[in-house]
């Protein structure tokens, strides 16, 4: 295209800087003693320490919180893909009756705020004593996840030439061998873009988390950051620290698949 | 009567059914079954406070309850105007910003990059981020305001009802523009050149051009991130829980979080059921509103 | 090789379309047949039907005698070049050969040895371990020829193979197509849009509209005697005239007072409104004055080898217009009055309302 005004640069520049502020005052703070956190806030740390990450991993035993993160998005992505994937290829490719009101409700689905089934999750998870438990977080995690990545990978699917399946039957391919020899490795971006945006929904969940965990043994870590108390004060330190660690993942997951994220977020949304 | 061939397509379909059902089980079971719950449940009074008084059914009268509540009229307010204030900035920033993004420029995958990444990061952790620049008379936000000659006395923002409003909303913005970017980028690159040749050639100008070629063609695409965003407008909780609580006081409490506190801090049950199903009927319909004119606007953007 | 029947079949979709209706298409065994129509006629249902990617909502399929109307593709032993060539994209060409005698459960060396038997012809052993993405146009259509071949089915399915080449490769591969034919000696089922196709390629032609065959038989025989308006306006390019007229005592009168006999055909019989057909190319432009009827010269468009003029019949032009494609020299000067004969022995009649042909 020819020469566009250089505001575009401008605002271009302006964004990069907007975005990046606040983790930069983040990672600042996070290397600043905690008695100079609100004098006199300069731009460059002037004497990085390193007592908040110490703190962070010692006292506080952040590991804990990104275990027990890692294993419930995880678990999530893992089942809901593989589920999800299955029904979506149903709905992408088959035909049967039933198909429009069953799409419906997922799209339905997709839209229930959390806080409108928290409390009977929260009863039923405590007659069956999962309450503080993984299974009690993967199980209500269903909630969103699974319409999610059902939306999404029936975008994929449809995406998918209609006519390489055909030729797959007419060479003699049943339906399920289908599914595995062709449409299953030409899906496989689709799953990754898929299971990434499913993974970050589920690291960054919080409402069930916090109202399903009761102590530090399996919160996540979004509910960890949140109720860091401090004796006297809020510890703001640590809790910038446990920021820039919580973070600094998930900035890698999203530099690196920045391309997968947005095929999937955009996949479903625009191209209808 | 047709008979067809029943076995070719009743296979088929029988196929399919067996494929969705694990995922369609899962969704009732963890989705569809808790809402009934919440909705029988907001149908009683059922307070765990006083468990003396049973769980007796009274209809509609927590809603009607509900509606003569100040606090949870302010909490719709607040919701509200949460909602309208943070989507206009959302589309408009976004807008520019997808503007900006399309063209090829070196470095843009690392742009989109970079500004992708504060949506992708916890809720809790940019409330976080937003609350530390704006604490205390010393945060980065009032150095910053007093350096710049803005105010002589730094405010203390979460003390301020109404202040308490402006890092929320920034931290919101902050957050999910690039969502909304990335979708209107999409959107704009789904329109052929050719029509802002043909535009120019016209002798259309660039403002125009804008008005008259990319607006229209964009609707898609805005209506798909007003549904969006609106939608999880209405349903905010982890930003405000984490940076404000809701307060001070009550004064930036949302319905959702409103419904919370009814039901897991005061442990009336049956009184929060009855929120949290208001909640879902808000965005329920609004979800459905939407979906009308999205139809509408798709078939009419169609160039 | 095996026949192919459709024998009285329906497709009505969901939301009341029919894209079939009492459809009988008969192929016999070794003959290369092109269903041929416009866009929407029914032809590419009536070949995924044969193929079992659709199903009939009324009526059989049976290939080879064998109904198999309730049998999905894999059972039916055919092979189908799809439009888009539908290679897949993952697995090499070897692998896209080999696919269909791997999902028999053909021996590795038999795959080898019959990949490699249909690959050499084709031209095809060199990029055997290429993906398709990095083939040209030509060489990806041979992949899905050679596809099919590999499995020596019994009926071969063609669904508009051609369209996607530029119109050099089209006829070249036109011309291997024909040959294949000959050495398969296969029952090919061929759907086109493109009568031209249709004409050089089919032993037999279907030319079928609205889901309806409209005329089956060899190809000179649909065009010389086409049985219906839209058969004749369909095949043969440029397409042929059409004038509508009425009888009177015996004779046909048409516009611009052009009055014909009828020829062999019995009076009695005879509608009221008789339309006239008459290709282009059996019009002859000769002086003003002279001829059947006079016509004013509107258009020339040379064409090498010859020239098609558009003439609107009548001294002044105020008749309907018609086209005849006369040698390249002389031309007829636009804008004069020409005489038009035309061949009393390659004259066609319809019924005006009907469109059925009347007549041998």
């Amino acid at each position: 295209m020819t020469a566009r005004p250089r505001w575009g640069n401008v605002v271009l520049i302006l964004l990069v800087v907007a975005t990046a502020f606040p983790f930069y005052w983040a990672i600042v703070a996070s290397f600043t003693p905690e008695a100079r956190l609100f004098q006199s806030p300069s731009l460059l740390p002037r004497n990085p320490v390193l007592d908040h990450y110490r703190a962070l991993f010692s006292q506080r035993d952040f590991w804990v919180p990104i275990r027990n993160s890692l294993i419930v998005a995880g678990t999530t992505t893992a089942f809901c893909v593989a589920v999800g994937g299955v029904c979506a290829y149903a709905l992408a490719r088959l035909r049967f009756r039933g198909k429009a009101p069953l799409l419906g409700l997922i799209l339905a689905v997709s839209v229930f705020p959390q806080i409108s089934v928290v409390s009977p999750l929260y009863l039923v998870l405590r007659r069956l004593h999962l309450i503080n438990t993984y299974p009690g977080l993967i199980l209500p995690y269903l909630t969103f996840a699974m319409p999610l990545t059902v939306w999404l990978l029936v975008g994929f699917f449809r995406q998918l030439p209609a006519e390489l399946e055909e030729a797959a039957m007419v060479d003699g391919a049943s339906r399920l061998r289908t599914m595995r020899e062709i449409i299953w490795p030409l899906a496989l971006p689709g799953l990754a873009a898929t299971a990434i945006l499913t993974f970050v929904y589920s690291w960054n969940e919080f409402l069930f988390a916090l109202s399903f965990t009761l102590g530090p043994e399996r919160q996540t870590v979004p509910v960890a950051i949140a109720l860091f108390r401090g004796q006297y004060q809020v510890p703001w330190g640590q809790i910038l620290a446990a920021a820039v660690v919580a973070t600094a993942p998930v900035a890698l997951l999203v530099l690196t698949f920045q391309r997968r994220i947005v095929q999937g977020l955009t996949a479903g949304a625009v191209k209808g | 009567m047709s008979r067809g061939t029943p076995t070719a397509e009743g296979r088929e379909a029988r196929l399919a059914w067996g494929l969705a059902a694990p995922a369609v089980g899962t969704i009732l079971l963890v989705a569809l079954f808790p809402l009934g719950w919440t909705f029988w449940e907001s149908l009683h009074q059922h307070d765990l406070r006083m468990p003396w008084l049973g769980r007796p059914f009274i209809g509609a009268g927590n809603y009607l309850e509900a509606l003569q509540d100040d606090r949870f009229r302010d909490a719709l307010g607040h919701t509200l105007l949460f909602a309208a204030v943070t989507v206009t900035l959302e589309l408009t920033l976004g807008c520019l910003l997808a503007l900006a993004m399309n063209r090829a420029f070196r470095g843009r995958a690392v742009v989109r990059a970079a500004v992708l990444v504060p949506w992708a990061i916890p809720t809790v952790v940019s409330a976080l981020l937003w609350r530390f620049m704006f604490e205390g008379r010393a945060g980065i936000m009032n150095a910053l305001l007093v350096d710049l000659g803005a105010v002589a006395e730094p405010p203390v923002w979460f003390i301020h009802p109404m202040l308490a409003w402006v890092p929320v909303v920034l931290a919101d913005v902050w957050k999910t523009t690039p969502f909304v970017a990335l979708l209107l980028l999409a959107g704009l690159q789904n329109i052929d050149a050719s029509v802002y040749e043909a535009a120019r050639i016209d002798g259309a100008s660039r403002w125009r051009q804008f008005i008259h070629v990319t607006l229209p063609l964009l609707k898609p695409a805005i209506l798909v991130a007003l549904i969006f965003r609106t939608l999880d407008a209405f349903r905010v909780f982890d930003l405000i829980y984490v940076m404000t609580g809701g307060g001070p006081g009550t004064a930036t409490e949302p319905i959702a979080l409103y419904s919370f506190n009814a039901l897991l801090q005061n442990l009336r049950f049956g009184y929060g059921s009855a929120l949290s199903m208001i909640v879902f009927g808000v965005t329920f319909a609004l979800a459905l509103g939407y979906i009308r004119f999205l139809g509408a606007g798709l078939t009419e953007a169609r160039p | 090789m095996a026949s192919v029947r459709l024998e009285r079949v329906d497709k009505v979709y969901p939301n009341g379309h029919a894209a079939a209706r009492a459809l009988d298409i008969e192929i016999r065994d070794g003959e290369f047949m092109v269903l041929v129509g416009p866009s929407g006629c029914g032809k590419s249902t009536a070949l995924r039907m044969i193929a079992g990617l659709e199903t009939p909502t009324a009526g059989r399929v049976l290939i080879g005698e064998r109904d198999v109307t309730a049998l999905g593709p894999q059972d039916r032993d055919i092979a189908m070049v799809f439009q888009s060539y539908a290679l897949y994209p993952h697995m090499t060409v070897h692998q896209n050969l080999a696919f269909g005698l791997r999902m028999r459960g053909a021996s590795r060396e038999a795959i080898t040895e019959r990949v490699g038997a249909v690959a050499r012809p084709l031209g095809l052993d060199a990029v055997l371990d290429r993906k398709p993405s990095q083939l040209s146009g030509g060489q990806r259509q041979r992949v899905a020829l050679g596809r099919a071949m590999v499995r020596d089915p019994q009926v071969f399915l063609f669904d508009e193979p051609l369209s996607n080449l530029d119109a050099k490769l089209r006829v070249e591969t036109r011309a291997e197509l024909a040959r294949l034919h000959r050495r398969l000696a296969a029952t090919i089922v061929y759907v086109t849009h493109d009568q031209e196709e249709a004409l050089t390629l089919g032993s037999r032609v279907t030319v079928m509209r609205d889901g309806r065959v409209e005329q089956v038989g060899p190809p000179m025989e649909v065009y010389r005697r086409p049985a219906s308006i839209f058969v004749g306006g369909f095949v043969g390019s440029p397409a042929m005239n059409f004038l509508d007229g009425e009888m009177a005592a015996g004779r046909w009168t048409g516009p611009a007072s052009l009055a014909l006999p009828l020829g062999p055909v019995p009076a009695a019989s005879l509608p009221a409104s008789v339309t006239l057909g008459v290709r282009p190319y059996d019009i002859l432009i000769v002086a003003s004055g002279q001829g059947d009827m006079p016509a004013l010269v509107d258009v020339v468009e040379p064409r090498g080898n010859e020239a098609l003029v558009h003439a609107r019949l009548g001294p002044e032009g105020s008749g309907p217009e018609v086209r005849i494609v006369t040698p390249p020299e002389p031309l007829p000067p636009v804008d004069t009055v020409v005489g038009l004969r035309l061949d009393r022995d390659r004259l066609h009649w319809f019924d005006t309302v009907t469109g059925r042909r009347i007549g041998p």
